[in-house]
């Protein structure tokens, strides 16, 4: 059974037809603010429902809660905060009740938003919550100090979205809700990544698919750090990969146009209730889930889970995939005894290495037509 | 726009732990077997556990409660799209 959205109700603060032409004809007399590319993709991701139950970015009684309790002011699950940081020589004219037209850097309109409320926050306090440290050598970390004074909160309507060079893989909620239905699935597991895909994912993905009627691929398009795969290699791979190994029917393949945090668990819990919201009862969780470095345990992003029983989706764990010489096959350690010296891991960074090196990776670790299709590139990756 | 509209550290932590608790009756007898129930187990009080059972029920319930979001219109015009992108045939 596709799950309710998270709050109950898939919101829609997209505006359109007359009220948006009027609107428009409006927005060269309001005052304007201008947002970043990472903003304008997340005022999209909340007027199409992706961050349901929210309406806009959080005032300060959800802002806290969500630092001190991962939770809205209502109670509900919610573990990133969603704010719109503003400098306090931008708003100068600005008050709590006033509506601004949030612009891209090229002055376009995007959306309007209804200001509820301007406050201050202390960025150690939202670092240390979130990332549980405030190193900024952590990207996510780095980004909060680098944040304007001030954050603005209150509802948001789309007037315009931005550009997006991936048209032909988005999706979002009220689209992916029917397209399950459509396709007769029940249960659905979400997979996200931000990587081209291995064997070690694609036997993640199978294992799932034993259990589920079909898999939702959500790769994640956004801001990454430098060495990550680019986005279009990413889509290019598992197109490669669904053609050549996957039956048709079982998989679909969309995007979420957000930026990684890096908040390791309580990105976890945020990318679950994301993928509640495009409709998946399953979400797969890693073993280092949008962790970065040594900030996090191993596992931890698994734990996090035991503190949410609302949550509305179910979170599943696997143990780490790897390739076994004496087996002859992928397995994991609840299926192969033999030792570590039979086990070749799927590293990531190995991979990365290899590709940089311009080798093809092995078969048992990638998909030679996947290896092939990323060889193509100059360069595969985010500098 | 002046800066004393920015807390302090204190002042946040205030307001996050304001409103957070309210109290709610149970029998004494219950109350003495979740206490006994939850020795030796993850949760810290009587109340934690209270908490966690409460809302998992509560969201089961809330789940029970289903509403369809779209019209009919809405489905044919997202059904249209799916086709146009290959999603559907």
């Amino acid at each position: 059974m596709i799950p309710r959205p998270h709050g109950g109700r898939l919101i829609n603060r997209v505006i359109s037809g007359r009220r948006r032409e009027r609107l428009l004809s409006e927005v060269k007399e309001m005052p304007l603010i201008t947002v970043s590319d990472d903003i304008a993709v997340d005022l999209v991701n909340i007027a199409r429902g992706v961050f349901s139950p929210l309406e806009g970015f959080m005032v300060q009684e959800d802002f806290l809660n969500v630092l001190y309790e991962m939770r809205l002011a209502n109670d509900l699950p919610w573990t990133i905060p969603i704010v719109l940081d503003v400098d306090p020589a931008e708003i100068i004219d600005l008050k709590e009740g006033d509506d601004v037209v949030l612009v891209d850097t090229n002055k376009r309109p995007l959306a309007i938003l209804y200001i509820e409320e301007i406050y201050g926050y202390k960025k150690d306090e939202f670092a240390e919550r979130v990332f549980k440290t405030r190193d900024k050598k952590h990207p996510g970390v780095f980004r909060v100090y680098q944040m304007k004074e001030l954050l603005m909160g209150g509802k948001i309507e789309l007037l315009n979205e931005p550009p997006n060079p991936f048209e032909r893989y988005t999706l979002y909620p009220a689209e992916t809700r029917v397209l399950f239905k459509e396709m007769g699935w029940k249960t659905i597991v979400g997979f996200q990544t931000r990587n081209a895909p291995h064997l070690g994912h694609e036997y993640i993905q199978k294992t799932a698919l034993a259990f589920a009627d079909g898999i939702f691929i959500n790769p994640l398009i956004g801001k990454k750090k430098p060495g990550d795969f680019k986005d279009e290699v990413i889509l290019k791979a598992y197109e490669v990969l669904l053609s050549h190994y996957y039956p048709k029917k079982v998989a679909v393949l969309a995007i979420l146009r957000t930026w990684m945090r890096y908040a390791g668990p309580r990105e976890a819990i945020f990318h679950a209730i994301i993928r509640k919201n495009f409709g998946c009862t399953h979400f797969v969780v890693g073993r280092d889930h949008a962790g970065v470095g040594n900030y996090y345990r191993p596992y931890e992003a698994h734990e996090i889970f035991k503190e949410f029983p609302d949550l509305g989706i179910t979170p599943i764990f696997f143990r780490e995939f790897f390739y076994c010489r004496k087996c002859g096959g992928i397995v994991n350690e609840k299926t192969c005894p033999h030792g570590d010296e039979y086990r070749i891991r799927f590293s990531g960074s190995k991979i990365r290495e290899m590709i940089k090196q311009g080798k093809k990776p092995p078969a048992y670790m990638m998909r030679p037509e996947v290896a092939e299709v990323i060889l193509k590139w100059n360069n595969p990756f985010v500098e | 726009m002046s800066k004393d509209i920015i807390p302090n550290s204190k002042e946040l932590k205030a307001k996050a732990r304001r409103k957070k608790y309210t109290t709610v009756s149970i029998p004494v007898t219950l109350y003495n077997r979740i206490k006994n129930l939850i020795k030796d187990t993850g949760f810290t009080s009587v109340s934690d556990y209270v908490t966690y059972v409460l809302r998992e029920i509560v969201a089961m319930h809330e789940a029970a409660k289903s509403e369809e979001p779209f019209t009919p219109e809405d489905v044919e015009r997202i059904k249209r799209k799916l086709k146009a992108l290959g999603y559907l045939d």
